[in-house]
């Protein structure tokens, strides 16, 4: 630092506006917990050091509003509700079959126009059926959604149809789509787990520091949400003699949800999984968890009370949406500071050259 | 997700223009920028936004922390100058990384203080003091020295144009391409500004364009507080390597108007060459601190076709120091969502055949 003897003249500088040229910041405290088999004491290592271009973030979060969010949960629920419907249609359930089917229709329409709204260019929609690409899972993502939604609204159309005393306007079509009611069910149902789940793989397909880093388990999260949400569901809208099935995949989404939530924070870069834990998305994931554990120990406790099934429902659908909502959050603040994206890429890459592996550093000496 | 051979689609060595079946490949293109002769003029940043008509970003605001008013790169500006002031200390940190860079797994270069020419940076960092030293004295050495109490870093920033672009592969409408120079480029006419790519670059290169201002701006014009018109809005946007102009064996406009040939274009295995040169020539000049970045096809993104040379590690220049494109893990992804969903389907099954009773 320069000196001058004007510098005793100089006003004090404002709080929170030091100039920290490059210098290096003392490594945080890591959290304790997380990794269980050992592996945290292994690491022969230095410490992470972590330095940033003033504070400024490497990579940059999407673009993305609530309403992602919000389709990640309902997409969860269509799906789920898919499931359900099928099985219903199977087993004669005749209530829990509309009703899925219902809440089905109505998530997929719900979460479509999200989506559609969060676009920079809405009118261009279509563009997203231009083409098909395994590369893009927001491409396969979307032909999921419209096949999903091809058989989820002949399903549906048939149910209002018959909910209106065949009032519809469909003319010559109704033995037609009455025809098809069967295989649109399964259809939909073939559909329906690739549409809960390919958001996880979305979210995780990108260089988002904590997406990332969860992408070997947030499908298990997200399918177990999306199957304790449609449960949920069904739970509220569905008188109890027909909800056993829906209570049942209830409690196993609970305890896939949760435990797999709990493998995954394990599994991930220490660093990676903080914002899962800290701040508003923390906050959204612990109730989130809280509301789970109660919607399935209400399930098996009430659910046999119509009430009963239906606050425990609520508790279920909550659940799901503060899961999806937390984690979209946690990615968004994990790609706002730096700190998330240089301390897990600058430990993999010591981990990987005191293993030996010094070929592969995007720096080089040469 | 698919089985089939796909060579080095998702990771590792390739040539992406010919893997996007080009018919007639062009030589691959690309920058190599030398940040050791930057000067931080901003020359190029301002060639850029006039080349691609790139409208203002923000409100013209300073950003108080140092002579970088532009911050990073974005929907509208493609050519970013970093600006870095270090001390003494930081120096010596930045020398010694590179020195453990250079005794890790390369045995082909030395270290310069064993058998180079003792240059000014040499004796000051093999004493660890700054000036006195008494090696500095013994030899008369005319070359200017390195300022040893501190230094400016400057790094003009740009698209990478990966080997394996995350941006590209995540794009669902295929508004990202590849084109014949193996860069990559956003038609804008097909994107729907749907952001994912902006998501998927590990260099958070590409955005989405707003109006450019945090709150839009309403009172039109291009003063302080006014919004001048902002063309192309709602699409994802990033640095093109100025393909209109590569088509017409033009040079972008940001290495045309570089003043000191710090931005370099050309053919990309040219570049490359030029670029292992001059970090061996300033590592014989006792610089360690000096390193490639993005010159290793075996990296986490297939090699970058725009390069760097870099006086300290990557973050300091805001770079992520070990990007790895999100697709290499794709098929694990896949995988392991097929096994989620058919827990789904079993889940569901057994929940009807128990709830049968």
């Amino acid at each position: 630092m320069t000196t001058s003897e004007f510098d005793a003249t100089r006003p004090p500088e404002p709080p929170g506006r030091r100039r920290r040229f490059g210098k290096l910041a003392r490594p945080r405290k890591r959290t304790p917990g997380g990794r269980t088999d050992g592996s945290a004491e292994m690491l022969m290592v230095p410490e992470a050091q972590f330095t940033s271009y003033y504070g400024k973030p490497v990579v940059k979060a999407p673009p993305w509003g609530h309403e992602v969010a919000a389709y990640l949960f309902l997409g969860g629920v269509a799906g789920g509700s898919g499931l359900l419907a099928l099985g219903a249609q199977l087993t004669g359930r005749e209530l829990l079959r509309r009703n899925a089917r219902l809440g089905a229709i109505a998530a997929v329409s719900l979460g479509g126009v999200a989506l559609v709204r969060d676009l920079g260019r809405p009118e261009r929609f279509y563009n997203m059926l231009r083409t098909f690409k395994l590369t893009s899972p927001m491409s396969v993502g979307s032909w999921i959604l419209t096949a999903y939604s091809g058989g989820a609204g002949i399903t549906a159309v048939n149910e209002v149809d018959r909910l209106v005393g065949e009032r519809l306007p469909l003319g010559p079509l109704r033995p037609v789509l009455r025809a098809v009611e069967g295989p649109a069910g399964w259809e939909a149902a073939l559909f329906a787990g690739p549409l809960a789940a390919y958001t996880a793989v979305l979210l995780s397909d990108t260089a988002n520091p904590t997406w990332n880093a969860a992408h070997k388990d947030l499908p298990f999260v997200f399918v177990s949400s999306a199957s304790l949400a449609a449960s949920g569901l069904a739970m509220v809208t569905t008188p109890v003699r027909e909800t056993g099935p829906a209570r049942a995949l209830a409690v196993m989404g609970v305890a896939g949800d949760v435990a797999a939530m709990k493998y995954m924070e394990g599994r991930m870069d220490p660093v990676a999984a903080e914002p899962l834990h800290h701040g508003h998305p923390g906050e959204l994931l612990k109730w989130a968890e809280r509301l789970a554990i109660a919607g399935g120990v209400g399930a098996v406790v009430l659910g046999r009370s119509r009430v009963g099934s239906a606050l425990s429902g609520l508790a279920l659908l909550g659940a799901s949406a503060l899961t999806r909502f937390g984690v979209f959050e946690a990615g968004i603040e994990s790609a706002k500071d730096p700190r998330y994206t240089i301390e897990p890429q600058r430990r993999r890459l010591a981990e990987r050259q005191a293993a030996g592996v010094t070929d592969d550093s995007i720096t080089t000496a040469r | 997700m698919v089985n089939l051979s796909l060579g080095h689609q998702f990771s590792g060595p390739t040539d992406p223009a010919a893997d996007a079946h080009w018919p007639d490949v062009r030589e691959r293109k690309g920058f190599f920028t030398d940040t050791s002769i930057c000067i931080g003029c901003k020359a190029c940043e301002v060639a850029c936004k006039e080349w691609n008509h790139n409208p203002r970003d923000g409100d013209l605001e300073l950003t108080a922390m140092s002579y970088d008013n532009t911050v990073s790169l974005g929907a509208s500006t493609w050519r970013h100058v970093a600006f870095v002031e270090q001390d003494k200390e930081r120096i010596e940190v930045a020398r010694e990384s590179g020195r453990r860079l250079v005794s890790l797994g390369m045995p082909s270069v030395r270290r310069p203080q064993d058998d180079a020419p003792p240059g000014p940076g040499a004796s000051a960092d093999a004493t660890g003091t700054t000036d006195g030293a008494p090696t500095a004295y013994g030899n008369v050495d005319t070359t200017p020295p390195d300022t040893p109490e501190f230094r400016w870093l400057m790094a003009s920033d740009v698209c990478k144009h990966c080997t394996h672009a995350g941006c590209l592969d995540v794009c669902p409408t295929g508004a990202l391409m590849r084109t014949e120079f193996g860069t990559v480029v956003v038609q804008d006419d097909v994107c729907n500004g749907c952001g994912t790519c902006v998501a998927g670059c590990p260099f958070g290169v590409v955005e989405r364009r707003s109006d450019g201002t945090a709150a839009p701006t309403t009172r039109e014009g291009e003063r302080k507080g006014e919004q001048p018109d902002v063309p192309k809005r709602g699409v994802a946007q990033k640095c093109t390597l100025c393909y209109d102009r590569l088509l017409d064996d033009e040079t972008p406009a940001c290495a045309k108007t570089c003043p000191t040939t710090s931005i370099k274009f050309g053919d990309h295995d040219d570049l490359v060459t030029d670029a292992r040169e001059r970090v061996a020539q300033l590592h014989a000049q006792g610089m360690t601190e000096a390193r490639l970045y993005g010159a290793n096809e075996l990296d986490g993104v297939g090699g970058t076709g725009a390069l760097f040379l870099l006086l300290d590690e990557p973050e300091v220049y805001g770079l992520p120091p070990d990007p790895r494109v999100c697709t290499a893990d794709l098929p694990e992804m896949a995988k392991r969502a097929a096994i989620a969903t058919g827990g789904m389907l079993a889940a569901a099954a057994l929940a009807f055949l128990g709830g049968r009773r």
